[in-house]
C-alpha cells in the first residue's frame, strides 16, 4: 500500500530538535511540509538559524526514520522559505519548552517568564547562551538562571 | 554578462561574511569571560551561515560545478572580494567590538535593502540574514555604549580603536562596474544610499558615546579588486590548511 503525506508526518513525530530533545521538528516549525508526488516523499524542512549545525543531524535523524519504514524514495529539501520565525513553534511545543526548563519566546516587550517559578521577575544575562537561539537569563524570585528562547518575529 | 556580475556581487557578500566570521571564531576560548565568549562564537556560527547562503547562491549562477567548500576554502587571495576591513586581525576586545559595530550597522542597511532585490533567492535570504543581524546590532551597539561610559581606560582603547577602524570604513561602500549594473536592475543594493544611512547612524551614535570622529585622511582600498593586506594571507593560511592538506575531507 502506498504510503501517505500523514503518515509520513506521524513518523516524523519521533525526529526531534538536538538541541532540545523533548520537542519534534513539527513543532519547532521546522518541518514544513510533507508531499508526495509519483510515489516520491518530498520532506521540506527550513532552518532556525542560518549558522544551525542541528540541520545536518536532523537531515540524518529524517533519513534513519524514513529507513526504518522502509521508504527509500523521498529527498529531503532544506528550504530557503518561509524565513523561520518563533511564531511557528506550536503551542504544544511552547508547553513541553517550559516544561524542559526553557522560556518559550515572547513578543520584545513582554515580560520573560521564568520556567522553574512563573516569576515575571528576571533580567537578561548575557544575550547569547548556550546556543544561538537561546538568552541567558536569572530570576530575580527563585535565583535560578535559566535558558530563553528568543524571539524572531515573522518576515514579511 | 549579467550572471558573472551576480557571481561577483554574491561573492562580495559572501567573502565580507566568511572573513567577520572567521576572525570571531579566533575569539573561542579567548573571550573576555564565559558569556562573551560563548555570544562571540554564537555570532560567528551565524555570519558562517549567511557567508555559506551568498556562497550558494554564487554556486546556484554560476556555469562550473564549483561547490561551497571550493569556493571558501580553495581561492586564494586575489579571488577574495571582501573590504580590507573584515580581515583586520582581530586584535583587543575594544577594536573587535568596535569594528563588529561597523560591519553590523552596515549588513544592518544592507540586508534590508536587498530584502527589497528583485532576485527573489537574494531577497529570501538577506531577509533570513537580517532577522540575525538585528540581534547582532543590538548586541555591538550596547557594548559600544556599556565600554564608552565605564572606566577612562576602556574609553581610550575605545577611541584608539575608532581612530584606527575608522578609515577602512569607507571602502564597505565601494561599487564596481557590475554592482552598479546590478543595483540599476533593481538586483544590488544602492551603496551611496547605505553609505549615507550609515553614516548618520553611527555618527550620531559615535557622538552620543563622546567618542570622537578621526578627520578625514587615508582611506583603504582594494578588496574589491582583490587587492588584499598581508593579513588575509595568514588567515587563509589557518582556515585552508585542512582543505588544501586533505582535499574534499569532511565531517
Ligand atoms: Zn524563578
Amino acid at each position: 500500500m502506498p504510503v501517505s503525506a500523514t503518515q509520513v508526518e506521524s513518523w516524523l513525530e519521533a525526529v526531534k530538535d538536538p538541541e532540545i530533545p523533548v520537542i519534534s521538528i513539527k513543532e519547532l516549525g521546522i518541518l514544513q511540509s510533507v508531499t508526495i508526488k509519483a510515489g516520491q516523499v518530498r520532506i521540506d524542512i527550513i532552518p532556525t538559524y542560518s549558522g544551525c549545525p542541528a540541520m545536518y543531524a536532523i537531515q540524518d535523524d529524517i533519513k534513519a526514520v524514513m529507513e526504518q519504514h522502509h521508504i527509500s524514495q523521498f529527498i529531503i529539501h532544506v528550504s530557503r522559505t518561509p524565513v523561520w520565525s518563533t511564531d511557528m513553534i506550536s503551542e504544544p511545543g511552547r508547553q513541553k519548552m517550559q516544561a524542559f526548563g526553557i522560556a518559550p519566546p515572547v513578543a520584545k516587550n513582554q515580560d520573560v517568564v521564568c520556567p522553574l517559578c512563573h516569576s515575571t521577575h528576571t533580567t537578561l544575562i548575557s544575550q547569547y547562551g548556550s546556543t544561538a537561539c537561546k538568552s541567558l537569563y536569572r530570576c530575580q524570585d527563585c535565583l535560578e538562571p535559566f535558558d530563553y528562547f528568543k524571539c524572531h518575529a515573522p518576515v514579511s | 554578462m549579467e550572471a558573472e556580475y551576480l557571481y561577483h556581487y554574491f561573492l562580495r557578500l559572501a567573502d565580507t561574511s566568511l572573513t567577520m566570521s572567521q576572525r570571531l571564531a579566533e575569539w573561542c576560548g579567548h573571550g573576555p569571560y564565559l558569556e562573551e565568549d560563548v555570544a562571540l562564537t554564537n555570532i560567528s556560527l551565524d555570519i558562517m551561515g549567511h557567508a555559506n547562503l551568498f556562497y550558494q547562491l554564487a554556486v546556484e549562477i554560476s556555469e562550473t560545478d564549483v561547490s561551497v567548500d571550493d569556493l571558501a576554502f580553495l581561492r586564494d587571495v586575489d579571488g577574495f572580494r571582501n573590504p580590507l576591513l573584515t580581515e583586520l586581525p582581530r586584535g583587543d576586545f575594544a577594536y573587535t567590538m568596535v569594528k563588529q559595530y561597523f560591519v553590523d550597522s552596515y549588513s544592518l542597511l544592507l540586508y534590508r535593502a536587498l530584502s527589497e532585490s528583485c532576485y527573489q533567492p537574494l531577497a529570501d535570504v538577506a531577509k533570513k540574514a537580517l532577522t540575525e543581524v538585528q540581534y547582532h546590532h543590538e548586541r555591538s551597539h550596547e557594548w559600544l555604549k556599556r565600554l564608552c561610559m565605564s572606566t577612562e581606560e576602556a574609553q581610550q582603547k575605545m577611541q584608539k580603536a575608532l581612530d584606527e577602524l575608522w578609515f577602512y570604513t569607507s571602502e564597505l561602500f565601494e561599487s564596481d562596474e557590475g554592482m552598479i549594473y546590478l543595483q540599476k536592475q533593481g538586483i544590488a543594493a544602492d551603496m551611496e544610499s547605505i553609505r549615507e544611512q550609515w553614516h548618520s547612524m553611527v555618527e550620531s551614535h559615535l557622538i552620543q558615546c563622546q567618542l570622537i570622529l578621526p578627520e578625514s585622511g587615508w582611506v583603504a582600498t582594494g578588496g574589491l579588486q582583490g587587492e588584499h593586506s598581508e593579513h588575509l594571507g595568514y588567515m587563509l593560511a589557518e582556515m585552508q590548511f585542512l582543505q588544501r592538506a586533505y582535499p574534499g575531507c569532511d565531517w
